[in-house]
């Protein structure tokens, strides 16, 4: 093969005056923030659509239904271009440029990210909570406590611990579907990956480096939360112990 | 902005098709092939031979750590410098092949943990008494454990493909021209973007959605005959 | 032994013999022989050069001019069915699809810079552009300096995007950098005001103004920020397909070929709208055609 291999570029300065592993540095804060506030927005929305999706509320169960069949069934690219492109011309139009020109980029990529998935960790958390035995919410009840306690105190602190294993599947999904923000003007790994090949064409070196950055995320974040597992694991149960 | 053009749709609508055409023929050959490859890997990853076993599992967790939208932007640039290393030869693939390529290979990994679980979910004495039967390993697997295996699955490998229907409008990256692709050639052209995207969001719900509730009626119908 | 035959190629077309058909061919004609194609890398929002029509077909005046090329390529190779593909490229994708062989040749508004030219190659220029800023007209902005802390589009891997953050630096102006994947994406955001300026080529502006639904609301400003030669661009080193290329230009240029199609992409109505860029042709350009140069700018 007539390629030319050249590690030696990541040390050279691009045309803004950083030097392209610095690029790649960069990227990689850019796709970390961009992945952690997703998770955190999808975490947060995710639990009170999947606790919605199990009350006895007919309403809040199809509302909580309507969202996950809405968020689950729509390309992530395509979401993502509906909040960057569309939704400012829906509103009115002084909200709109605000949208445009006011709100960091940063926002707009974290709302899409972490609605979609909020959407896949409702699914985990529902199947949590009906995972547990009915009588823990009849013992809730019978101790006098409310619905809303029962969730609190009982049910959800459970319905956390069985499904850990799939967060954390999905915790890893978020940092690699993070790559796609950079459609929406994010500056993560994934963009600057793109940049990288335009101005040195050194295709395989780069290729080789943000893979491996894109494993060490996800064997960081694997690692964080086995560390999370271990750490909450219920006693005596045999899901507790699940996905190594 | 009150002035939602369906006029646009209506222009264009032969250069959607023909995209929509264009996702569904990836998505089939990535479905097929994947779940061929996925599970000749899944038997590699349950056989007693070790390289096999690495191999399989090399193969299944690399591809589950990167991001689809790199390695489709990554084979599309490195797959003729292979190509070229192994033939001699310059051979141009263009972006439409290089996405048929990238989601068999890709999907592979994630068919290959639902065969995996398949097999896994067949109780061992089938294996047995294929055995007992005089089958070879072969025999085995092709008549006793797979069959069951992709039925018990069925749902599972349904579920994944609607996903990668999904997925598939991330060739956007190279320039294919999918459904999203065709949408955004359309965008870039007459800058009517809120027609277009909200257009292919809407057809891509009603599909995927569609499909979701079959393999949910399919998902039931395969619990009671068990 | 590649590398003996293309000097040998070399050799043979300087002292000006035609070279024997099959035995000497070497890189792009060689590969395009063998094919029975040639791979036409193309963009999808470079007015009026590469684009695409209706019928989302690419068309436009670098288009026409491969075209003459194509027709050289086929009678230099003796194939006058010789297929033609086409496959649309990006700023960020084009050069490294030309080095792993996927494109043969790209006709689209590549700038011929010094840069480029240490990993492909380049045609004599056939148009010269100006670096400028594309704007709206309620906008404001009417020089670099009225930038500063406003959203700035320019599309990713263009030469633009180094220019405008040396730029940046000279004048000590802050710009919110902001990136289209296409020319056509990056005139999206001036046009939906998400950024303030489109820093780009100014014909390529024009292209894509005249093409937009209110072109009275935009207006190219400022000074230019630098000259910029288009070149076709094919791989580096392929002396024989690259005379060939050049001497297909240079003979359209000197005949009044060229000027032709030149009139007929910028001073007439072009597809799919019927716009008249009426974008005269520059001295400069008047020059590049009077002597054609393959120089590279910076």
């Amino acid at each position: 093969m007539n390629y030319h291999w050249d590690w030696q570029f990541f040390f050279q300065e691009a045309d803004d005056g950083l030097k392209y592993y610095e690029w790649i540095v960069s990227g990689l804060g850019w796709t970390t923030a961009v992945s952690l506030a997703s998770l955190v927005v999808a975490l947060l929305l995710g639990s009170v659509l999947g606790v919605m999706r199990t009350t006895p509320s007919r309403w809040l169960v199809a509302i909580g239904d309507t969202y996950v069949d809405v968020f689950r069934n729509i390309p992530l690219i395509i979401q993502l271009f509906l909040w960057f492109f569309v939704v400012p011309e829906l509103v009115p139009n002084s909200i709109g440029i605000w949208m445009k020109q006011d709100l960091p980029y940063i926002v707009t990529a974290v709302v899409g990210l972490g609605l979609y998935t909020a959407a896949r960790i409702a699914e985990q958390v529902k199947s949590g909570i009906n995972a547990l035995p009915r009588g823990q919410r009849f013992a809730g009840l019978a101790l006098g406590f409310t619905e809303w306690q029962t969730y609190r105190h009982v049910r959800l602190p459970m319905a956390y611990r069985i499904v850990l294993p799939a967060l954390t599947s999905e915790a890893m999904n978020i940092f690699k579907n993070s790559a796609v923000t950079y459609a929406v003007g994010i500056l993560e790994l994934y963009f600057q990956y793109k940049q990288i090949i335009e101005k040195t064409s050194q295709v395989l070196e780069i290729t080789i480096v943000v893979t491996l950055a894109y494993f060490t995320l996800a064997f960081l974040m694997n690692r964080l939360l086995a560390f999370v597992e271990k750490r909450t694991r219920v006693p005596g149960l045999i899901a507790g112990t699940g996905g190594k | 902005m009150g002035d939602f053009d369906f006029g646009i749709i209506a222009d264009n609508w032969r250069f959607l098709a023909e995209g929509l055409r264009y996702t569904v023929q990836v998505t089939i050959t990535a479905m097929i092939g994947g779940i061929v490859l996925g599970t000749i890997l899944a038997l590699m990853r349950l056989s007693s031979i070790k390289p096999l076993q690495w191999f399989a599992a090399g193969y299944v967790n690399f591809f589950r750590s990167v991001p689809l939208v790199q390695v489709i932007l990554a084979v599309y640039l490195i797959l003729p410098l292979l190509l070229q290393f192994v033939t001699g030869k310059m051979i141009p693939i263009g972006a439409e092949n290089s996405a048929y390529f990238t989601f068999t290979i890709f999907e592979a990994a994630y068919y290959s943990e639902i065969m995996r679980s398949g097999i896994q979910s067949v109780p061992r004495g089938q294996v047995g008494a294929g055995y007992a039967l005089g089958f070879t390993y072969g025999q085995t697997m092709r008549l006793v454990v797979l069959p069951q295996a992709f039925r018990n699955m069925l749902p599972v490998l349904l579920t994944q493909t609607i996903v990668l229907f999904q997925d598939v409008s991330l060739v956007y990256a190279i320039g294919a021209t999918d459904f999203f692709g065709a949408a955004d050639k359309i965008t870039q052209r007459d800058l009517r973007p809120v027609e277009m995207y909200t257009t292919v969001a809407v057809v891509y719900f009603v599909i995927c959605f569609a499909l979701s509730r079959l393999v949910k009626r399919l998902q039931a119908r395969i619990a009671i005959i068990r | 032994m590649r590398k003996s035959l293309t000097v040998l190629a070399l050799c043979l077309s300087t002292i000006g013999l035609s070279a024997p058909a099959q035995a000497q061919l070497s890189g792009t004609l060689q590969k395009i022989k063998e094919a029975g194609a040639i791979t036409v890398g193309h963009r999808e929002s470079s007015v009026p050069f590469s684009y695409l029509d209706a019928n989302q077909k690419p068309i436009g005046y670098a288009m026409d001019l491969c075209a003459k090329v194509i027709d050289a390529v086929k009678s230099e190779l003796k194939m006058p069915n010789l297929e033609v593909k086409y496959q649309a490229v990006t700023s960020q994708n084009r050069i490294p699809l030309m080095q792993n062989g996927t494109i043969d040749m790209e006709c689209g508004s590549t700038t011929n810079s010094i840069a480029r030219q240490q990993q492909v190659g380049f045609s004599v220029a056939y148009f010269i552009t100006s670096v400028r800023m594309g704007v709206r007209k309620d906008s404001g902005v009417k020089d670099i300096g009225d930038l500063n802390g406003k959203p700035v589009v320019t599309t990713t891997g263009t030469t633009s995007d180094a220019l405008i953050k040396q730029n940046e630096k000279g004048k000590a102006i802050d710009v919110k950098n902001l990136y289209g994947k296409d020319h056509a994406d990056s005139f999206l955001m001036v046009e939906s005001s998400r950024a303030a300026a489109f820093v780009m080529d100014d014909i390529l502006i024009a292209g894509l103004i005249a093409n937009s639904k209110t072109p009275d609301a935009f207006a190219i400003v400022g000074p230019s920020l630098r000259d910029e030669p288009y070149g076709v661009m094919l791989r580096k080193d392929d002396a024989p397909f690259k005379a060939l290329i050049d001497k297909t230009l240079t003979g359209l240029m000197k005949s009044g070929e060229a000027e032709k199609l030149y009139t007929k992409w910028f001073m007439n109505p072009i597809p799919p709208r019927n716009v008249n860029l009426n974008f005269p042709m520059s001295p400069v350009l008047k020059a590049a055609f009077a002597t054609p140069t393959d120089k590279g700018v910076e």
